[in-house]
Parts: C-alpha cells; structure tokens; sequence
C-alpha cells in the first residue's frame, strides 16, 4: 500500500502545483488502528498527509456533493460509481472532478477484527496479504482475504469505472462471488420470519441516522425524517418510527444503492443495515438487469421509463 | 466511608437480596457488546466488561420520555389539557458503573438541578437511583479520565465503589444512600477491614495504565472568540457527518427536542435526545439556521464542552473521559486532538491555513 500512498501524494501535489484542481479529497492517517480519516488536501503540505491501505472503506462521493471547486477525488471502485451516480443526478459536473483511480483489492472489517480481541488493538500492519493485529501482550497475523468487509468479498466492481488517472494497474475483478447470498436466504423465510428478522436486525438502533449521513445517495436538503411541515416520522425510539426510516431510506436508494457498505461501517450499533439495500440491488437486476453507478450514459431505472415496458401501467 | 471484603457467594447472595428493595441494574452482554439492563431473578451484573457501548445516562434519562399526555376528543372535557405523567421513580441501583460515567452524573446536575430551574424527571430519577461503581483495574486505550477530573478509582459521582481483586470484591461504602444499599444486600454488619494498603497498590497500577493525556490547563484563560475564530474548525471538522453518534453515546451530552406525537384522538407531549450535530437543533421556524454549516456545529459541541462549560462553571471539562465518541466516531474525529489544539492555540504564532468548505 506504500506504493499508492506515494502516487497519490505525488499526483495531489501536481495537480494542486499545476492548478488542475483546488483541492484534494483523500484519506489521512486517523488516531486509532483501522480508522482513517476522510481529508481535504489544499496545499502541498496537507497533500502529504494523504494515505492509503486496508482502512479507507468510507464512501469519499459523499464529500463532493454540490460543491461547486474543482476538486481531485481519490476514489475506488464503489466510490467512482457513487461519482458517476453523482454526475446522473447532477449532483457534481464530471468536468469539475479530476479521479484519482484505485485499483482495489479490499478494505478490512474493523468491526469483526476488533470483536475478536478482548483487548485494546494497538496496532494493525499490512504486508501484501498478510495483516498483524498487535495489542499490548499480543500479536497475531492474519489473512487479509479472511478479514474483508462482508460487501468487499462480495465486490465485482473494484476497478474505477470512470478515473482520469489511475494509481496503479487495474486488479483482476472476483467473478465467483455472490453478493445476494443473504438476500436469497431471506427471501426463502415465510413472512413471520422475514418479520422477526428485521425487527431483531434493526432492535438496537438509536437512530443517529450515522447510516443516512454517511451515505452518498442521501443529500435531499431536508430528509423525510427530519420534515416538521407535515411530520412524517415520529422522532421517539418507537418500532413504527425506527421501521419507516429504515423500509424508506432503503426505498429511496433503489436502483442506486452502490453496495459500498459505508453506512454499514459507521453504524455504533453494529447493524447490518445492507440487509435492506441489498434486496433492492437483486431486484433490480433480475428485473431491469441495472448495477449502480457504471455508466454516464444510463440512467437508473427507476427514473427512467422505455416505450417498450411489458407492464401495462405505463402505457 | 466503611471498608468491607466481599467474597464471590457473598456478592451474589446480596445482589440477589437487593433487588427486593431496588430495581437493579447492571451490564450485559448483548450482540457483541455490553449494554446496562434490568437484571431478573438470578441475573449477575456482568463485570468482565471493559465499558458498556452507551453510557448509563439512558437510565436517568431516557432517549424519549413521555411527560404529558393529551386528548383531542372535542366531545371531552379535558381536550386539549395537557396532563403530567405520573412522575415518581422506585429506588434504583446501577451496579458496574465506571468511574468517568460516575462522575459525568454531577456534571449533567449542574444543568438540570439549579435554584432556578428543577428538572423534575431528572431529578427523582437521579434521587431514585444508587450508584455502584466499579474500579477499572486497567484502562481502555481511549480512556483519558485522569485528564477530565477523576480517574480509573475516581468516586465523585458514587455511593459505593467496589475494587476487584481475583474473586474478592473490596467495596467502599461512600455515602448513606451506599450504607442502605450494603444493608439491604446484607453486607451491612460486615467488619471493616484492612485493605487500604492492597488498594493503593491497585489503584497506582490502575492510573499507571491510562495511556492516554490531554491537556487542559490553558482554556480558561483563553478568549472566547480567540478560540470560536481559530483557523482549524473547517479542517478539523471536514469528514464529520454529522451523525450526532458522539453526543448519543456521550455521558455528559443533555440536550433534549419536545414533540407532541398524536394517535388518533389522544396522544403524547414527550421529550427526545437532541443533538448539536445535527442541522435541525438549530433550525428556526422562519427558516434561517444560525450554525447552517458542519464546522460551525462541530465548533459548538467542543467549544461547549471545553470552553463554556468551563467558563460556566469553573468546575472542569464537560467531559468524563470515558472515550466513547473517540472509539464510535465513524470518521475519527477525535476529542483529545481537538482539546490539545484548543488548549494550544496561539493567535500570535497560528501559521495554519484554514480550509473552505
Ligand atoms: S447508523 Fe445504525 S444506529 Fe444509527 S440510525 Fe443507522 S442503523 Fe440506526
Ligand atoms: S445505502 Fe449503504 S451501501 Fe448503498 S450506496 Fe448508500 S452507503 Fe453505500
Ligand atoms: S464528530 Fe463523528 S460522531 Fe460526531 S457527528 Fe461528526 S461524524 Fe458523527
Ligand atoms: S465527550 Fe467523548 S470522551 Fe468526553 S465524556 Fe463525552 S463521549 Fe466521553
């Protein structure tokens, strides 16, 4: 990972030097193991805090939306389709972006990795595949490929689809791999199971709604939930309430949903809240034959419609 | 204050005897984490936690409290009175509670318990309520309590403390609504013993294990808008999503949003957790948002606990140190950086370069 570190701090710096971009949105080195930090970079000083490796599974589109600079962006492959999700919904101007590709290969699972110790992780190294977990009396390698992110081991998309310059050559792309192995087994529950296991899935939610935050597809200026004029989410921890941010927000990122699992990653409560997205994502593919976010040209299709559609509404 | 030893039956037979007297309780193991919960009939508090996720202040103050109910049945009376809830508490003991949690409980007093305003709900909670500590025998990494005015044998806040050493609980007896607690678990005849020496010894290895220090000598003397303008907000504060995570799992964070929720022809006026992270806190009915952008309300939730609250009260930080936000943060903002800048910043010799956002 040393190698993309040092390319992106060599292409920030040339494009801040040159005056390609104002800024520089990348990761820089956080306070503690597994937790880097989304950075701005606009001098070449801070362009030398800009870092890579296993940590940087935070969806950096989120940061670029409706600014209006021109602006470098760091992005792998679930970050570019959310830029490319960006740009159909004119949120950002393609031409305003200057990507900065990642050829990735994965971001580590810092909750399962910490739910493994009972202690204090103080440090996590990488070499190649191999990762050492070490805390004050102990050390332990582990194999990066067995530490992934639930949706990274699942990922067919980790080239850029859409870069301007890539930091290293593309990756082979995994192609015997099921992201909807879960959704497959939900799918097969009779309803009173479904029911439980949504209720048990979303029962420790404190509705910080760090999910919505973190997720690039949520940037209406005001969300549903937060709508006082009328008010269409009560705001108590009552199961209703919790049930409709989940069921709509999930609504809402259909057909866009990118499968990044970022709002996966910030929740303080553990909840696997891709449980939702996901049964839309398989949806939309066996129904429309639609993946997120890897063309300029498409639009997604729920917000589209074709004169040929088999269905008789439309008509 | 008393002294006893407690042995491991002991323990367990006067945990079980005071919950006749008390609703008690203590952490358990959930998913993966420990959260506080009632404990039922032959439920032990679990103490193999290192802190529970959420912080005990739910306990005193729940996330949402019904204070009033309604009806809006025109045929009725009493339509549109409002009408308080019953508001009495039965005693409560918190077994397990960390010494920063313990001490984060006279902190979020000083705002709803003062001569002129009484918080009534907090207040009988807070009345209602035991608290029994438990000594940290080492520190979390992210721990920095004995820089937020206690420490990993602190006992501001608590009416027992129980030290564990291997199977023997050394318990301090701290206050009265403490001696009834040991009393009704039956540990109150117990002879006082000599351990002072044994817990001196743990609790200079317990300090020794916090690794981690701020500094917060100099914000006193700072000015306020020295620190309000200083160039580093926007930056520091770019990845923050606003989430408002670090003010829910926070011990000290107390504010609160009335909403009247209507079911049909009745309905409820209730209070719920609010957060200064969020752009609706500040969202006035004419539209206009006096902290519309991120940096101005990630400036407020530090400057509040580290600057007007210190002002204020001329008691400390608003912060206990338990490290919460700093582990749950989902973008790793982190409260011992930003408290070192603040405590550091110099407008003479700032060279920093503020960002825009
Ligand atoms: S981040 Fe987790 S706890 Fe917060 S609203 Fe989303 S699901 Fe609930
Ligand atoms: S819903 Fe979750 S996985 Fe889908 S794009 Fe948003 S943050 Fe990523
Ligand atoms: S500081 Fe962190 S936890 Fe707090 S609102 Fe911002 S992103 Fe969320
Ligand atoms: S500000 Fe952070 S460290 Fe301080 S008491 Fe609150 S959660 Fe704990």
């Amino acid at each position: 990972m040393k190698e993309y570190t040092e390319k992106i701090r060599e292409i920030a710096k040339r494009l801040l030097n040159d005056g390609t971009v104002d800024m520089v949105i990348g990761f820089r080195k956080g306070t503690l193991p597994m937790m880097n930090q989304p950075h701005i970079a606009t001098c070449t000083d801070s362009a030398d805090e800009l870092m890579w490796d296993s940590n940087c599974g935070l969806n950096l589109a989120n940061y670029v939306t409706d600014r209006k600079e021109k602006i470098g962006i760091v992005a792998k492959g679930c970050d570019s389709r959310n830029l490319v999700t960006h740009v159909i919904e004119n949120k950002i101007k393609r031409d305003q972006l200057y990507i900065i590709g990642i050829p990735c290969s994965g971001m580590i699972d810092h909750h399962k990795i910490t739910a493994m110790f009972d202690t204090d992780i103080t440090s996590v190294k990488e070499s190649g595949e191999s990762i050492t977990i070490s805390g004050n009396d102990f050390s332990k390698k582990l194999i990066k490929q067995d530490v992934l992110c639930e949706n990274c081991a699942a990922c067919t998309h980790r080239n850029p689809v859409e870069y301007d310059e890539l930091v290293a050559d593309l990756v082979e792309e995994q192609t015997d791999v099921d992201p909807y192995e879960s959704v497959t087994e939900i799918e097969s529950m009779d309803a009173e199971e479904k029911w439980n296991y949504f209720e048990d899935l979303i029962s420790p939610c404190i509705r910080c709604y760090a999910c919505r935050n973190a997720c690039p597809l949520c940037y209406c200026p005001t969300c549903f939930v937060d709508e006082s004029t009328p008010q269409w989410v009560g705001k108590s921890q009552d199961p209703i309430d919790v049930r409709t941010f989940h069921l709509l927000r999930a609504f809402h990122c259909a057909g866009r949903c990118t499968d990044c699992g970022a709002c996966e990653r910030v929740c303080p409560m553990g909840i696997k809240i891709r449980e939702f997205t996901k049964k839309l994502n398989k949806d939309c593919l066996e129904l429309y034959g639609w993946e997120a976010g890897l063309s300029l040209d498409e639009r997604p299709p729920l917000d589209t419609f074709k004169t040929d559609d088999p269905d008789e509404f439309i008509k | 204050m008393k002294l006893i030893k407690i042995d491991q039956q002991n323990w367990n037979t006067g945990i079980e005897k005071a919950k006749s007297a008390y609703r008690v309780f203590g952490p358990v193991k959930e998913k993966n984490d420990y959260e506080f919960k009632v404990l039922g009939t032959n439920e032990m508090p679990d103490l193999n936690f290192r802190n529970t996720r959420l912080s005990p202040k739910s306990i005193i103050y729940p996330q949402s409290q019904v204070m009033f109910t309604y009806s809006i049945d025109e045929t009725k009376d009493d339509c549109r009175i409002m009408k308080e809830v019953e508001n009495v508490t039965s005693p409560m003991a918190i077994i397990g509670v960390r010494p920063c949690d313990a001490l984060s409980f006279p902190i979020v007093r000083r705002n709803f318990d003062t001569p002129e305003y009484q918080d009534t709900y907090w207040i009988k909670a807070y009345e209602a309520t035991t608290f029994v500590g438990l000594a940290c025998n080492s520190a979390c990494d992210t721990c920095f309590c004995t820089s937020a005015g206690t420490g990993p044998f602190g006992e501001e806040g608590l009416d027992v403390l129980i030290i564990k050493d291997g199977d023997d609980f050394y318990t301090k007896i701290i206050t009265p609504k403490g001696e009834a607690f040991a009393e009704s678990a039956g540990w109150g005849k117990k002879e006082q013993t000599d351990i002072t020496a044994k817990i001196k010894e743990l609790k200079t290895a317990a300090e020794a294990s916090v690794s981690s220090t701020v500094s917060t000598d100099k914000l006193k003397n700072k000015t306020i808008l020295d620190l309000y303008d200083a160039p580093f907000w926007e930056e520091e504060a770019f990845a923050c999503i606003n989430c408002g995570t670090c003010t829910y799992v926070c011990p000290t964070c107390w504010c609160f949003d009335v909403q009247d929720e209507t079911h049909g022809k009745s309905g409820i006026r209730m209070r719920n957790w609010d957060s200064c992270m969020f752009p609706l806190f500040t969202h006035h009915a004419s539209g206009h948002n006096p902290r519309n952008n991120k940096y101005e309300r990630v400036r407020q939730r530090f400057m509040h606990k580290l600057k007007y609250y210190v002002d204020k009260y001329d008691s400390g930080i608003q912060c206990v140190g338990c490290g919460r936000c700093i582990r749950l943060c989902p973008v790793n903002i982190d409260i011992r950086k930003i408290c070192d800048k603040m405590n550091s910043f110099d407008t003479e010799s700032c060279k920093c370069e503020a960002t825009s956002s």
